[in-house]
């Protein structure tokens, strides 16, 4: 595969390079995913960080082929996964290039990759059971399953995330069970065919707190067992500062930070990282006045000459910022950011835009 | 730091004393069955909830959801009738008992206790312009029309940090975080003493919330109001309020000073509530504690105390009779057999299990 870079880890799952996904929509174009690229590796947690319009979300569904398109096109990238093959090598596949509705692709999404969803009231079809939902991904990814072994494998799932009665609950409909079980019910559909990758978009969004300390304990428990990657997805830092092994912080289609969880929470280098973080209320430490990002979050069709926070950033530098695109620079090893303020001579290098 | 995080009671302009005294405040739901709608059964959302609000203060209530926080809001606004208890509220042209209104007196009640909606999407009218919407209790309540009504809003726009161009403009040109704006300015406009927000800043994207925070906790000061502010994020919580009310299936457990609550929880509940949020402060960052279960139903609660299915003290007598309402001070009380005897950890001690 071309331009795939060795980062020096066997375990290395799924590679995303320059990811550029565009909706084209009657009011404009939105540029919801731009020159995007990370690594995921097997048994770590990828966060993503991101307010809305950041195309976080749009990243994470690239990979699971299921942008809507149209009205979305994925203009540039290679989305590679590297999968164990029956023999017990391993074979890769370009995500990016194969259809979205083939049959190959079909294979992998709820295969080898998973996936749970914000909300999983509408995530559910209200009129099968829990069972049917679930048994019906266990049918066509696991070969020489009958509807009898498609049971049980859902009632073992059902058990191992932690719903008390799996041999009722599996006759269940989404309606009858509470918001942190239908969540459970979620994950043990994702987990159904032993994904290598699994993809939570805000899965705890919509959850108490405490129910979201339970579920993030289950997902934790479960990567752990089956040495599962993670993606995970949220607006909330604490709640990715506690998952997390990497972070990558996204705005407007753009990462604009990406670095080990440690250093993103203790030393972000990005104004808008540093913005995000001194203007959220925290449970712990002492009271301080909460800084607000000013402005709002730009239009989305808006199409930016320089970096899209210009306007909102404290650190900007008129005549360069909103010139050109920042550069994405690796100020540290294994840390990059992509602003101006770590260009050793800034100004002189206006053009050295957009990564590679 | 925290000169600016004052906002209590005492400053020019706001006159000593209480503000609200709700006692024994109930509010059920009945249960319908079957086509004549047969009453079953009743849940019991708001039950026998007592406490006083100081003129100036902000009272954080604070629960998971189906706790009955939003209709304890709901029920002292008289959006939703009592089922027992009262609630009075002393203006300045006299006290008022909520349950029993005269209409002359409704009329003043709705002008000086106002609501703050969560969600600026669904709370504004797509079809009427920002003069319009918040024009509009000034005209419904009789207080000003024509000329004299657009130069009140016209002022209030402004203090919420909205232009004056903007006052022909419809909801849809705006952002979630400018729509929140006008929410609050449409609350403001009649001169309320009590505003109860509900969840104001939830639906807000997080580098958003600290502008609304930060203004409320500005035109607190503007115009001597007294906030009950409901929320399920006790960072919020935390950030903005005097004392926190803690519910829990439809009771009120706990109520204090910010700082003894947050410190020293005398609730098991608070207790775990406060473990459940994840610590963002280095060295405990992603630590919470995990328990399990969830509130009970409403509808068919426990004997004894509401939590004992949970509560990790728990002992005979919490299974057989009502929790007391123990009193640590004037201002703050918990409804716990073990108020006094137990030793709960507060935010300051970071919760020892689960982390990254």
């Amino acid at each position: 595969m071309a331009s795939v870079s060795d980062t020096g880890r066997g375990d290395l799952l799924l590679e995303v390079r320059n990811l550029q996904v565009h909706f084209y929509l009657f009011e404009g174009v939105v540029q919801a995913v731009n020159d995007v690229s990370f690594d995921v590796h097997r048994g770590r947690t990828l966060g993503i960080i991101g307010e809305s319009g950041s195309g976080k979300s749009v990243s994470a569904q690239s990979v699971m082929g299921i942008v809507p398109s149209p009205p979305a096109k994925q203009l540039a990238g290679e989305i590679v996964l590297h999968r164990a093959t029956p023999d017990g090598g391993t074979e890769t596949l370009d995500l990016g290039r194969m259809d979205p509705r083939g049959p190959e692709y079909r294979d992998v999404r709820g295969g080898e990759i998973g996936m749970i969803f914000q909300e999983p009231m509408t995530s559910f079809s209200p009129l099968h059971s829990i069972g049917d939902q679930i048994g019906e991904a266990i049918l066509l990814h696991i070969p020489d399953s009958t509807p009898q072994t498609a049971r049980e494998r859902t009632e073992d799932l059902l058990r191992r995330v932690g719903i008390p009665r799996p041999d009722r609950a599996v006759d269940a409909f989404p309606h009858q069970l509470s918001g942190g079980m239908r969540q459970r019910a979620m994950i043990a559909m994702a987990l159904s065919c032993d994904p290598a990758l699994l993809i939570a978009d805000e899965p705890t969004t919509a959850l108490d707190v405490t129910i979201e300390a339970q579920i993030l304990e289950l997902i934790q428990e479960l990567q752990q067992d089956l040495n599962m990657a993670i993606i995970y997805i949220s607006h909330d830092l604490a709640v990715v500062g506690g998952v997390a092994d990497e972070v990558m912080v996204m705005y407007l289609g753009l990462v604009m930070e990406h670095a080990d969880a440690e250093t993103i929470f203790d030393d972000p280098l990005h104004p808008y990282t540093r913005a995000l973080w001194q203007s959220i209320p925290k449970i712990d430490g002492p009271l301080e006045e909460l800084v607000p990002i000013s402005g709002n979050i730009p239009n989305p069709f808006a199409v930016h000459r320089g970096c899209p926070f210009y306007a909102r950033c404290t650190e900007r530098i008129q005549g360069v910022c909103d010139e050109s695109p920042p550069p994405v620079l690796e100020p540290r090893p294994g840390h990059t950011v992509r602003c101006f303020l770590y260009v050793d001579d800034v100004g002189s290098d206006a053009n050295g835009a957009m990564g590679d | 730091m925290s000169d600016a995080m004052q906002t209590t009671s005492g400053s020019n302009g706001v006159p000593a004393g209480e503000l609200l005294e709700v006692e024994g405040l109930s509010k059920y739901f009945p249960i319908t069955k079957g086509f004549l709608r047969r009453v079953v059964g009743f849940t019991k959302a708001v039950h026998d909830v007592s406490f006083n609000l100081a003129n100036g203060e902000t009272l954080g209530v604070v629960g998971e959801s189906g706790c009955g926080k939003t209709t304890l809001g709901r029920t002292i606004l008289r959006l939703y009738e009592m089922t027992a208890g009262s609630v009075r509220i002393n203006l300045d042209e006299g006290r008022l008992d909520v349950g029993n209104l005269t209409p002359e007196e409704r009329k003043l009640f709705r002008r000086r206790a106002q609501m703050i909606f969560q969600d600026p999407f669904a709370s504004l009218n797509p079809r009427m312009n920002i003069l319009e919407t918040v024009g509009e209790p000034l005209l419904v309540n009789g207080v000003a029309k024509g000329t004299e009504l657009e130069q009140r809003v016209a002022r209030i726009i402004e203090l919420v940090g909205l232009r004056v161009e903007h006052l022909r403009r419809y909801p849809h040109s705006f952002s979630g975080g400018q729509r929140q704006r006008i929410g609050i300015a449409r609350a403001l406009v009649v001169n309320p003493r009590l505003v109860v927000a509900d969840e104001p800043v939830s639906a807000l994207d997080v580098s958003i919330q600290a502008q609304i925070l930060n203004l409320l906790q500005e035109l607190q000061g503007e115009f001597h109001l007294t906030y009950m502010f409901v929320s399920h994020d006790m960072s919020v919580i935390r950030y903005i309020c005097d004392r926190i009310a803690v519910m829990y299936a439809g009771r009120l457990v706990e109520l204090g000073p910010k700082d003894e609550l947050l410190d020293r929880p005398r609730h098991p509940y608070t207790a775990l509530l406060l473990a459940a949020v994840p610590r963002t402060a280095k060295g405990s960052r992603g630590k919470r504690l995990v328990t399990a279960g969830e509130p009970p139903d409403p509808s068919n609660l426990p004997t004894g105390c509401v939590f004992q299915e949970r509560c990790a003290h728990v002992q005979d007598i919490c299974r057989e009779e009502d929790p007391p309402r123990v009193s640590m001070s004037d201002r703050h009380f918990a409804a716990c057999h073990f108020a006094k005897d137990l030793n709960l950890d507060g935010i300051t001690v970071a919760p020892v299990t689960l982390s990254a």
